[in-house]
């Protein structure tokens, strides 16, 4: 048994069942974030697709990848997003190494 | 013949797609019907001979297809222009140049006054006897439509055929040459399709790239840019299966249904007639064999627009493919 199922995705909705109040202020927050606005529908796919890539979540990268083709984005386009959002999470890996440098000056002569 | 063509390419299985809920029943539940209003376009199809065999095509429409108008249909199409003033006439396919008497049909057309549109595939000009195709349509002020799925080589030759995109691209600079793109009078607009399982972005924003790309990278100019959704039939609805994405691609159509784009239907202000003269709601009817009410004529020699005004649309669950999302036709969205 996968604990990721493709199918799943479809089954969001289910979550309402219980709270739905709840549920229901999460859609209209979640799509408002979406819509076109000072950035354009296609940026924030962009965008989505970085951070569903980063936060390794398969629903979100199937979500934000059809979103992406959807507003018009090419594998172009969302391959520099994705190296984005994995240059700065590298990076982040990275600038850590000043504080294992700090450690090592701390306590070396 | 159409139904013999469309149980082979279908291996067996269903023309139809399968979907979670029917169409009738979605319009229904939203309380809409539909009826159709009255008819400005004769849509034309002259037949499913074409240069190349996109993956996409609704038509299945390829070099090896020999389905084809006669003289005597084209007549009769001529005669309903003529006698009921049907402002615009459409033509399409196949590649409708590749019928002997296309050019006829073109020049009779426009002396009835009516626009002529052609649904033009771009590479089609450099077959044989085919090269003064730009200077035909610039002398007859025909409104040229044609596909070019993206502004780069690889999505465009993954849909339509290695080479495409490079043929598509000095087929447009000959039409630029003629004046198509810049003269009032010479209307050039593309056709975008998505290339795979997904629904098409919003017109405005795609149509500014494309603009934008096709003159900085290759000096294209075009008037309009129309956004289409695939149609899940024919050879279209093959891949889907093939790839496995019929079910997710049928459920992306009826989550998207936008009860809005109903009124604005193309097949509210058209009649479809097929190569040997039958008469269709649409395009995609006619693909499926679905046939116009049977109380009505059922050929273009009986046709009479007063009798088709009003008349009960013949759908299936593929319609969910004309009113997804901005809604989609052979102009563009319709919402």
């Amino acid at each position: 048994m996968s604990y990721y199922n493709e199918e799943d995705l479809n089954r969001f909705g289910e979550i309402g069942k219980s709270r739905p109040d709840l549920f229901e202020k999460f859609m209209a927050w979640y799509q408002a974030c979406q819509e076109d606005g000072a950035l354009s529908k296609r940026e924030k796919a962009l965008i989505g697709l970085a951070v569903a890539v980063t936060i390794q979540c398969p629903y979100c990268i199937d979500a934000f990848t059809n979103s992406a083709l959807e507003s018009g984005s090419n594998m172009e386009q969302m391959t520099e997003a994705i190296h984005l959002a994995s240059a700065i999470r590298g990076g982040a890996s990275l600038i850590h190494g000043i504080q294992s440098h700090n450690a090592h000056d701390k306590v070396s002569m | 013949m159409t139904n013999t063509a469309v149980q082979i390419t279908r291996n067996g299985k269903s023309p139809f797609p399968t979907s979670p809920t029917s169409f009738d029943e979605k319009l229904a539940a939203h309380n809409l019907e539909l009826r159709a209003a009255a008819i400005d376009i004769l849509q034309v199809n002259v037949g499913k001979l074409c240069n190349q065999a996109c993956k996409h095509c609704h038509v299945d429409a390829s070099p090896i297809r020999t389905e084809i108008m006669r003289r005597e249909t084209v007549e009769d199409c001529l005669n309903a222009l003529r006698k009921y003033k049907i402002p615009t006439l459409d033509i399409t396919g196949g590649a409708p140049e590749l019928i002997p008497d296309f050019r006829y049909f073109v020049m009779e057309a426009k002396k009835t006054g009516a626009k002529v549109i052609v649904r033009h595939n771009l590479t089609v000009m450099f077959e044989n006897g085919q090269e003064d195709l730009p200077e035909f349509f610039a002398e007859n002020e025909v409104e040229v439509v044609s596909s070019l799925p993206y502004f780069l080589p690889t999505q465009t030759d993954a849909q339509r055929g290695t080479g495409v995109f490079d043929k598509s691209i000095e087929a447009l600079k000959k039409l630029n040459a003629v004046g198509y793109g810049t003269a009032e009078k010479l209307i050039l607009n593309l056709v975008y399709n998505p290339v795979g399982a997904f629904l098409p972005p919003s017109q405005t924003a795609v149509e500014a790239d494309f603009k934008r790309e096709l003159q900085t990278r290759y000096e294209v100019v075009f008037n309009n840019l129309f956004t289409i959704t695939n149609m899940p039939i024919a050879r279209y609805l093959d891949w889907l299966r093939r790839s496995k994405n019929e079910e997710s691609y049928m459920r992306k159509l009826v989550s998207a249904f936008n009860p809005a784009t109903v009124a604005g239907l193309m097949c509210r202000n058209l009649i479809s007639i097929d190569w040997t003269g039958k008469l269709f709601d649409c395009d995609f009817n006619q693909m499926l064999d679905l046939n116009v009410e049977s109380s009505l004529p059922q050929t273009i020699a009986d046709f009479n627009p007063e009798k088709f005004a009003g008349r009960q649309i013949a759908t299936a669950n593929h319609c969910f493919g004309c009113t997804a999302g901005s809604g989609s036709s052979c102009g563009g969205t319709v919402s």
